[in-house]
């Protein structure tokens, strides 16, 4: 079965016929060609994928792209503005947030869906916002120190 | 032209905390990983893997898959009869089962088609007719008598037996004044990079050639593989690294997936995109193999360590991989840390029906440190020595040889002890922290690159290539295998403080077969210490070539030229030449310039010939550190917060404090890992925890701040004085965090990981022995 839906992805309008089993993640790599987003495990465990759906941060590989109808879809690929990079993004980059970088995506998307709501987390609600993210590399303390980076950036 | 502003002189770039080159890549999402390589009409590769752990092939049927439409190609075991392996002495696997299935989720064959419904329902169409045999997944079964061999010739299903004594062992336990032994059980652990494996191949069907994309730590042994399995001249083949999503030694060795991948690319002439599972990642492992060790230790009442013996048994899966390397590692390495003369080690490496392990970070080092620290920990104790000063009583004089003639010419474990003794406030908290509440300590090692390489060739080690062209740009060409560790930026970071100019002057191109010279990729932290000196002799013989053309467009002798960088001058009054001038000058006659740097190790670091494989360790450099780490116990769950580590590395200079930071803090972390809560699991051979969450990860949640200190204590040979940052720390953790456990609750884990159920078990057990104690005090 398909379904027609139309939604947002990255500011622009899409409308399109997909599979009702087509997962989100694989609309925007397989079909969109938005490699950004990236599988880490087979269902829901390291947050490679996470992306923003209106503004929150979801697991693309636990989400249907039908159920994306309607609604704004945001990915890495949205964030560097005329090719700046976005306050959390050189966060990660300037404070070695990413190593290998595969998670580094799905981080900060997952960072950028919490700064939004909560722009000066402590340690703690940096710490529970990304939780849903695995990262080997990093141990996490620089990616901390990213997050923390950004949030005082953008509130200058 | 306008004359050049007076020169602000050369520019540094080591020691700074230069962010990685590739940093933006990354975090724009623009980094390309081997599954995002996809042309139109790619084919979709699915790999089908054998549902018992042993058995004698019978049959393989295909015909079904093949006349499916949209199936491409299949193969099976019968389009490769090339074994591979990463070691030419121990080649013993094929890409997929011929007559014999060794492990479960062994690959027996794989179908290209044109999407994955397709690829799934082929695999579903191939019927694989087998007969079981009898499977052993302990080392202790695969060993027992009557045991069916695994290899035809490793009877007994021996992959490796080492053994050495060094010195009189005996003698040196006769003199002690305290003796203990103690077993130790170290579960399996795999790296679980974030990225899954992945090759994405293409086959040129006119020109019989194959260009691969695989995720891999070392291109060139894939480049290898590829042409011994299939049978190509290895002039046919391209090896291109994409950017790679971790590695810590799973994809130091050619995989199944890569060489299946290429096969199929090449029977299906055309492209095939091959992505497994993460659930297929485990199965293909390469992780830290289930170890026991007997660790038995005499010390004098100072603290002196007299003797070591140590048993070692690792559960080392159904074929060889690095296996004998692994099982060499765990004994030469229990020397050159402390000063010790006589160990008698044996080391038994036992085939099994088990997904084969590898070289996981810090190789063969890990578990056999977890022991010895913990043991020397405990007798300190007993003898009411204090753990930093029983350390201190051991400590090595640099330069010297250990007694199995590992060279080592700088030791800054001295100041790495005083370090985290100091910043964690040993002294005043030990003791002091309340119930539940401790604090452990514990140091490692590990080596700067192996001295001899695995495929011994005569080449240099490692080989740079700087282009210069009229544009004035450099581009720094090198095999060095990028996979997150930042060797391309500390690569760059090398040639730009040697030319004085700044890094933006400089690209980097790194690991691909038919543009970058080869090197022998990324294992056994050799790339900063061995490619970096590479890189430093290509800059400075750029640097004379530069310094030439200077002189003879300033009409100077070129010891009278003066390099700063983007400007070469003779003499402070000179207005001097700007660097596109010096390069247009240089081009002049030659036409585009490109210089060599190489770098070879040295005799006196490739190991003795005290015992066979006493090679195995040799290495131009030791790394040191020493970690304390405070853990907090929940008394009723069991569960173990780890609350803070302080460490100090000693990594001989810091190219890139960032970097070296990151690696730190990473290879303490994934010491943490092994420590606390991950572990592989199977039944009947059978992964059950092949994903994040049953083999369990930690998470953000679970994770501690790292303090770390960079100990600068140069080696002599050291690129600037470097040696490697990304994998000593991690041994120490495991026995720092059990000696913490055991100051926080007087239990002392001797089986990792210290999960809640495990731990649960000790606290009872103790209680138990507790109130029998009482009781029969009460009697008394």
């Amino acid at each position: 079965m398909k379904t027609q839906i139309s939604l947002t992805v990255n500011g622009r309008r899409r409308d399109d016929t997909v599979s009702d089993n087509l997962l989100l993640v694989d609309y925007l790599r397989e079909t969109l060609g938005l490699n950004g987003t990236k599988i880490g495990c087979d269902g829901g465990e390291c947050g490679c994928c996470t992306v923003l759906v209106d503004g929150r941060a979801r697991h693309a590989c636990l989400t249907l792209a039908t159920s994306c109808d309607g609604t704004h879809v945001e990915t890495v690929e949205s964030l560097a503005a005329k090719g700046r990079l976005s306050a959390i993004q050189r966060g990660f980059n300037e404070k070695l947030g990413a190593q290998c970088g595969f998670c580094t995506p799905g981080m900060i998307m997952a960072a950028e869906g919490l700064l939004r709501e909560n722009p000066m987390p402590t340690e703690d609600e940096i710490r529970a916002g990304m939780a849903a993210n695995i990262c080997r590399c990093t141990g996490y303390v620089k990616i901390i120190e990213s997050v923390q980076a950004a949030a005082r950036e953008l509130a200058q | 032209m306008n004359a050049p502003v007076a020169p602000a002189g050369p520019v540094k770039s080591i020691g700074e905390r230069a962010p990685l080159v590739d940093g933006p890549e990354k975090v724009t999402g623009r980094a390309k990983y081997a599954a995002d390589y996809r042309s139109p009409g790619a084919l979709v590769g699915r790999i089908l893997r054998s549902p018992v752990a042993h058995a004698n092939v019978i049959e393989v049927d295909t015909s079904a898959a093949e006349a499916l439409p949209g199936v491409e190609a299949v193969v099976t075991g019968q389009d490769c009869d090339q074994t591979y392996g990463v070691l030419p002495i121990a080649m013993n696997e094929y890409p997929m089962v011929r007559d014999r299935v060794r492990y479960r989720g062994e690959p027996v064959a794989a179908v290209a088609a044109v999407d994955v419904e397709t690829a799934q329902k082929a695999l579903d169409l191939i019927e694989f007719r087998y007969e079981e045999l009898p499977a052993y997944f302990t080392a202790e079964k695969a060993r027992a008598p009557g045991a069916v061999q695994l290899h035809e010739k490793k009877p007994g299903n021996i992959e490796r037996h080492a053994e050495f004594e060094l010195g009189d062992v005996s003698a040196g336990f006769a003199e002690a004044d305290l003796v203990r032994e103690e077993t130790f059980q170290c579960a399996e652990v795999c790296q679980v990079q974030s990225e899954p494996h992945a090759t994405y191949a293409e086959y040129d069907a006119e020109r019989d050639r194959l260009t691969v994309w695989p995720s891999t730590q070392v291109p060139y042994y894939v480049h290898l593989m590829l042409s011994r399995t299939l049978k190509m001249d290895q002039s046919r083949i391209r090896v291109i690294k994409p950017h790679i999503g971790g590695g810590f030694g799973c994809r130091t060795e050619t995989l199944n997936v890569e060489i299946i991948c290429a096969l199929l690319a090449r029977k299906a002439r055309g492209a095939v995109s091959l992505v497994i599972s993460r659930e297929e990642t485990f199965i293909t492992h390469r992780g830290r193999p289930e170890t026991q060790i007997r660790m038995k230790l005499g010390l004098k009442r100072d603290g002196r360590i007299t003797a070591v013996e140590c048993d070692v048994v690792q559960r080392g899966g159904a074929y060889s991989g690095y296996g004998v390397v692994t099982v060499l590692y765990s004994g030469s390495l229990l020397y050159a840390i402390y000063d010790i003369e006589r160990i008698r080690y044996n080391g038994f490496r036992i085939l099994t029906n088990t997904p084969p392990p590898g070289a996981f970070r810090g190789h063969g080092t890990v578990n056999s440190r977890f022991a010895f620290e913990s043991m020397i920990d405990s007798m300190a104790e007993e003898l009411g020595i204090d753990p930093f000063a029983v350390r201190r009583a051991n400590l090595l004089k640099a330069p010297t040889f250990a007694a199995n003639d590992l060279m080592i010419n700088s030791y800054g474990l001295p100041e790495c002890i005083d370090w985290v003794e100091k910043a964690s406030g040993w002294r005043e908290r030990k003791g002091k922290l309340g119930p539940n509440r401790g604090l452990g300590m514990a140091c490692s090692h590990y080596i700067s690159g192996a001295s001899k390489p695995v495929n011994w060739t005569g080449e240099p080690h490692a080989t740079v290539n700087l282009k210069v062209d009229f544009d004035g740009s450099i581009t720094l060409l090198t095999g060095a295998a990028e996979i997150g560790q930042g060797s391309s930026t500390v690569l760059v970071q090398c040639v730009a403080e040697v030319l004085g100019i700044g890094m933006p002057r400089i690209r980097i191109i790194a690991s691909d077969s038919a543009v970058t010279p080869k090197d022998n990729g990324s294992y056994s932290s050799r790339v900063t210490y061995m490619v970096g000196n590479a890189a430093i002799e290509a800059a400075q013989n750029l640097r004379s070539v530069l310094i030439d053309a200077a002189a003879r467009r300033l009409e100077v002798a070129p010891e009278d030229v003066e390099c700063l960088g983007e400007i070469y001058r003779a003499g402070s009054q000179d207005r001097g030449l700007e660097f596109n001038e010096v390069v247009m000058e240089a081009l002049k006659d030659t036409g585009t310039l490109t210089v060599k740097g190489t770098f070879d190790t040295i005799p006196e670091s490739h190991g003795g010939k005290k015992y066979r494989g006493a090679a195995i360790g040799g290495t131009m450099a030791f790394s040191y550190a020493a970690q304390v780490v405070e853990v907090s116990v929940d008394p009723d769950t069991a569960e173990i917060t780890v609350e803070k580590v302080w460490v100090a590395h000693d990594c001989g200079r810091a190219l890139n404090p960032l970097s070296v930071e990151g690696q730190v803090q990473g290879s303490v972390w994934m010491g943490m890992g092994q420590a606390l809560c991950e572990e592989t699991r199977y039944h009947e051979g059978l992964g059950i925890a092949g994903n994040m969450l049953d083999y369990r990860v930690p998470t953000i949640m679970d994770s501690p701040p790292i303090e770390v200190k960079i100990v600068e204590c140069a080696d002599p040979h050291g690129p600037f004085g470097a040696k490697e940052a990304g994998e000593g720390s991690l041994a120490g953790f495991l026995p720092a965090f059990t000696s913490a456990v055991a100051d926080a609750i007087g239990i002392r884990p001797t089986e990792l990981p210290v999960t809640p159920d495990r731990l649960l078990k000790l606290m009872e057990k103790k209680e138990q022995e507790a109130r029998a104690q009482e009781k029969r005090r009460k009697i008394a």
